[in-house]
């Protein structure tokens, strides 16, 4: 399972990519797009909402079933990658390209895992 | 391939049906007509019936073979069921005549309603609600209107186990409910602790399928009613698996306050392909007042329709529901009377325990018996051990003729298989079943690669469901488009 | 007796045996005994032949009309023989939904057909593959447009009645208000409608043509619910469409509508079907079965439930909607009838229904009493005063052997909706004149 080094990680297999000290994209991990098999539509949340840690805020879709994507993080969407409603297969193909959504003036995330305690995590998950 | 109708249209071509219009010819002004004609098909009579005869060679009901999806309840449907909702002096009925002209009508109605009080233990049935989804959403309407009479808006939870139908949680959420999922016992009946740390101050009721969705008859279920009942909630029934306790036990005996039947599984009504159904709701007295419009009762002279009460919900349809189904189901009902509709359930318990008795030793059963009217198989160390999956036996089993359980349900079960053969199938149906079953597990360690390839036999093979959904066609694109 | 059992008492007796249970009462042992039912008290089985007896002689008490001038939301139309033969197949009767592609191509494609048509006939690009009725597909409607900030459903007053009580159903279920647009001369007023419009109005309903027969202007409708941020829905009589501009030439963003008068019988208020379609923009907030197209795995063309995560049974109770049975024989039904009538016999249908009305309309017009309500145009049905107590009206054509028109109530207590379809003959309306007159006569003595 690939997990890409300089981002960060949630138990619920969201990634977290800082843009800076405030704002970060949140997409899929390379385990989750893999679980959920082809990924063939996504429910993003809309520019200006407001998200707390733990939010539901999108949904994937594979052709049987669907699951939530919950924020790490808690700020504005600040931008919404629109890409992904015409082209979800981008997130099985892609998923650290493939960003779902950009938060910006964050005030709260929560305890996110580096590269190297996410890679721990799946190992032991998987045992 | 077949063609789709409209690749077999010649312009020009058409059926002689009407005669020209004996009226003096009334114009709309252009503004208000459509710019052009819907490109309807142009075709014969003749090409229009094979079109149909070939789509019905590429379809499979019940009258093509054994058909035990699980949940479903596919049961013979008898032909004088048709017969009887082909009279015309039901079918050219309008739903607006006067009450002394639809006296016949009525009786159906009255009838049908006093039959299944006495089958569910309720004292009203509404016949409004057209299918399953309809009458639990109508239900819970009941409850809703219930509670905020009494001033108990704050009831806002429904409980619902995590083995439920996904109409369930889907209908609570409609009336306006937030849903409260409970886990299952590892009995796969209700925990009776989780329930009592759910049900509370703010509960609006629990949605309850009994025998359950594992095929378990719950040997709580007085407790359980109980415990929601001291909360201040209200039970709702849900009747998909009715058919596993008809005549026996009642679910008014139950505890339980509404429930709703789906006439066209447990009563014998054909499904169509998806409809039309009926899902009659029955209720206990304390819910009455807040029933739709539409009761019939019962006058010197014969019957009418009920002002409805004050605080009724309303309407959750035009007019009286699925009154053809209705129809039907009475037929049904009149044949088997007292003895038959408890056999008919002693019928269905008798097959499935049977065939489940038969497959347990070679496929895991999660939750052994004796089931009721259908039992789930869970396929996941086959899975493991072959990488056969239940999707893979299934589509074996299209190969042999057979329609397959219902996969992957409940939610609760992994690499589910629920079978329910009811109660009109033959000994020999069954062993037929039986040994496909059989021969699938062995195809299954032999040569698991042509299970993934199943199945080979039908007009199509397995249908690209991704393409199907990341890039929809939902409607025949015209040539010139 | 009977229920269909195949298995006797001994056959039933191995059965057990081979499974190692002593009774069919050991296999009810989980069921306690506080809740077993002592004696089913309903009256015994009959035969086959008696059930028959008896279901007839209850269709007996039933008066059948052999003219009918009432609508109202059930229209008596021509139904093409080839309709009920094509349904009563057992391959279509008898299956469930097509959950097993591979054996269910021919339900699913004639859904995906049926689609189709009803995208033709409304002029939107996605169809479902249909809902309970219009009354619920109005409703369903209304929840597909349900956005934050936007909890209002604005409904006509000119739409039936029982769908707007079936629409509030459903606001009170789901939290939205439920506002009624007044109603002016038999349509929706428009002026009013304007002052209703605001920020928190998700959707406004209306009806075409209205439950008076008015042919609404669905057109500025549209237009002024999108300048407000709000949604279209136009409640389509279906045989109209025949004629009038689609609900896509009009703006709406949803057509829905009461599929009955497409080769579906009376049958008393049902099973009836609802039709549902919607712009490409609202695809996935369409609830119920979708057939989609695709290929198998040799590339052959294969039809597929589709969409299928918008759906109760994986999106549970986050679902936009709960329905899973739907109409599908009646909207094969539907399909059957459009394909026998084509575009041309649509149209001849809907000509005739026309022409009839406004032929009923003049010929009720010159006789004392009975004036024609509304202005303007009118597509099959339209309302005229009364001059006798329209239930004595409508008593004496019953005893004439005609249902007449439906006496309203309400604001138009004493006022009467008639409708004329292809099934009425001049001969009929004269007929009807005729009884009219006499009663005219009489209640002159």
């Amino acid at each position: 399972m690939n997990v890409q080094k300089d981002y960060f990680y949630t138990k619920s297999h969201e990634w977290v990519q800082f843009l800076s000290e405030s704002t970060a994209r949140v997409g899929l991990s390379d385990y989750a797009q893999s679980e959920m098999s082809d990924i063939v539509f996504v429910n993003l949340p809309q520019e200006g909402d407001l998200v707390s840690v733990g939010d539901s805020f999108a949904d994937v879709e594979s052709v049987k079933a669907v699951s939530d994507v919950y924020s790490p993080l808690a700020g504005e969407v600040s931008a919404v990658n629109e890409e992904l409603l015409d082209s979800p297969q981008k997130i099985n193909e892609d998923p650290y390209g493939a960003w779902l959504a950009e938060i910006k003036d964050i005030s709260g995330k929560e305890e996110l895992m580096d590269a190297a305690e996410y890679e721990k995590f799946l190992a032991e998950s998987a045992e | 391939m077949s063609k789709l109708i409209f690749e077999r249209s010649v312009e020009g071509r058409g059926c002689s049906l009407l005669p020209e219009s004996p009226f003096e010819r009334t114009e709309l002004p252009a503004r208000l007509c459509r710019g052009k004609a819907p490109r309807l098909p142009q075709i014969t009579e003749n090409d229009l019936c094979r079109h149909y005869t070939s789509l019905a060679q590429r379809s499979f009901g019940v009258n093509c073979g054994f058909y035990p999806l699980g949940s479903c309840t596919m049961k013979y449907n008898p032909k004088v069921n048709e017969v009887a909702a082909s009279l015309e002096g039901f079918t050219e009925v309008h739903p607006y005549q006067p009450a002394y002209a639809v006296q016949g009508c009525l009786e159906v109605l009255d009838t049908a309603e006093r039959y299944l009080c006495k089958i569910t233990g309720m004292d009203a049935v509404t016949f409004q609600p057209a299918a399953g989804a309809h009458g639990e959403y109508t239900g819970l309407l009941l409850i809703k209107a219930y509670h905020h009479h009494r001033g108990e808006d704050h009831r806002n939870k429904i409980i619902v186990p995590d083995s439920a139908h996904g109409t369930n949680p889907a209908s609570a959420t409609m009336a306006g409910y937030a849903v409260v999922s409970i886990p299952s016992a590892p009995d796969g009946c209700v925990d009776l602790d989780a329930l009592r740390a759910a049900a509370g101050p703010d509960t609006a009721g629990i949605m309850l399928t009994n025998p359950n969705t594992v095929g378990l008859f719950d040997r709580n279920i007085l407790e359980i009613t109980k415990i929601v009942h001291d909360a201040g909630g209200l039970c709702y029934y849900d009747g998909a698996n009715l058919n596993a306790v008809m005549g026996i036990a009642r679910p008014g005996d139950m505890g339980f306050d509404v429930v709703h039947l789906n006439l066209h599984k447990t009563f014998s009504t054909p499904h169509g392909g998806g409809g039309p159904g009926s899902g009659a709701v029955g209720c206990k007295e304390l819910l009455t007042p807040f029933l739709p419009a539409g009761q019939v009762e019962k006058t010197g002279e014969g019957y009418r329709f009920a002002a409805p009460g004050e605080c009724s919900i309303g309407r959750v349809k035009s007019f009286y529901g699925n009154f053809l189904v209705v129809v039907r189901a009475l037929c049904y009902l009149l044949m088997l009377g007292c003895e038959g509709i408890p056999a008919a359930a002693q019928g269905a318990v008798l097959n499935a325990n049977y065939m489940m008795k038969k497959l347990s030793s070679t496929y895991d059963i999660p939750y052994p018996g004796p089931c009721m009217h259908e039992f789930v198989m869970s396929l996941q160390s086959l899975k493991d051990d072959c990488s056969v999956s239940a999707m893979d036996i299934a589509k074996g089993l299209l190969d042999r003729g057979i329609h397959p359980p219902t996969m992957y349900f409940p939610l609760i079960v992994h690499e589910a298989l629920m079978v329910e053969p009811t109660e009109t199938e033959s000994r020999e149906t069954l062993n037929e079943a039986i040994d496909a079953f059989l021969a699938l597990y062995e195809e299954a360690k032999e040569n698991p690669q042509k299970l993934h390839e199943a199945p080979i036999t039908t007009p199509v093979g397995r249908p690209d469901e991704v393409k199907a959904a990341r890039s929809p066609v939902l409607r025949h694109r015209f040539g010139e488009e | 007796m009977g229920g269909f059992l195949p298995a006797g008492a001994s056959e039933r007796a191995e059965m057990l045996r081979e499974i190692g249970c002593g009774s069919i009462d050991e296999l009810f042992s989980p069921i306690p005994q506080e809740v077993r039912l002592k004696g089913l008290d309903i009256p015994q089985g009959m035969s086959e032949l008696q059930a028959q007896r008896a279901l007839r002689a209850m269709a007996k008490k039933n008066k059948v009309f052999d003219t009918i001038f009432r609508g109202a939301g059930a229209y008596r139309h021509y139904i093409p023989a080839v309709v009920g033969s094509v349904t009563g197949k057992e391959e279509f009767l008898t299956a469930y939904t097509p959950y097993q592609a591979e054996i269910s191509q021919g339900v699913l494609q004639s859904i995906f057909e049926y689609q189709t048509m009803i995208c033709e006939l409304t002029g939107m690009e996605v169809s479902n593959a249909s809902v309970y009725d219009g009354a619920t597909a109005a409703a369903e409607a209304a929840a597909m447009c349900r956005e934050r900030g936007r909890g209002r459903v604005l409904v006509s007053s000119a739409a039936h009645p029982e769908v707007i009580e079936t629409m509030r159903t459903y606001c009170f279920g789901c939290g939205m208000e439920l506002t009624l647009i007044p109603e002016r001369g038999g349509r929706t007023d428009l002026r009013a409608l304007g002052g209703l419009l605001g920020a928190d109005v998700a959707c406004v309903y209306l009806q075409q043509p209205s439950f008076f027969g008015s042919i609404e202007d669905a057109e500025e409708a549209a237009n002024l619910a999108h300048a407000a941020g709000a949604k279209l829905i136009l409640g389509c009589n279906p045989i109209a469409l025949g004629l009038l501009r689609t609900p896509a030439e009009c703006g709406a963003d949803i057509a829905v509508g009461e599929g009955q008068p497409l080769g579906i019988p009376l049958s008393f208020g049902g099973p009836y079907l609802g039709f549902m379609a919607c712009t490409g923009k609202l695809m996935r907030r369409l609830p119920g079965r979708i057939v989609g197209e695709t290929t198998d795995g040799k590339g052959e063309r294969a039809f597929v439930l589709t969409l299928q995560a918008r759906e109760q049974h994986i999106r549970r109770e986050k679902a936009s909607s709960n329905i899973c049975s739907n109409q599908a024989l009646c909207a094969m039904r539907a399909a059957v009838y459009l394909s026998a009538m084509g575009p041309g016999g649509l149209r001849q249908v809907a000509e005739t229904c026309l022409s009839g009305a406004h032929y009923l309309a003049k010929r009720l017009s010159a006789l004392p009493g009975f004036q024609v309500k509304n202005e303007g145009e009118f597509f099959h049905e339209f309302v005229t005063s009364c001059p006798v107590p329209p239930q004595v009206l409508t008593k004496r054509l019953e005893e004439a052997g005609i249902l007449g028109g439906l006496p309203l109530g309400g604001a138009h207590e004493g006022e009467v909706l008639w409708c004329v379809t292809e099934m009425n003959t001049p001969q009929e309306i004269d007929r009807l004149v005729d009884v009219l007159k006499e009663l005219e006569r009489g209640n002159a003595k």
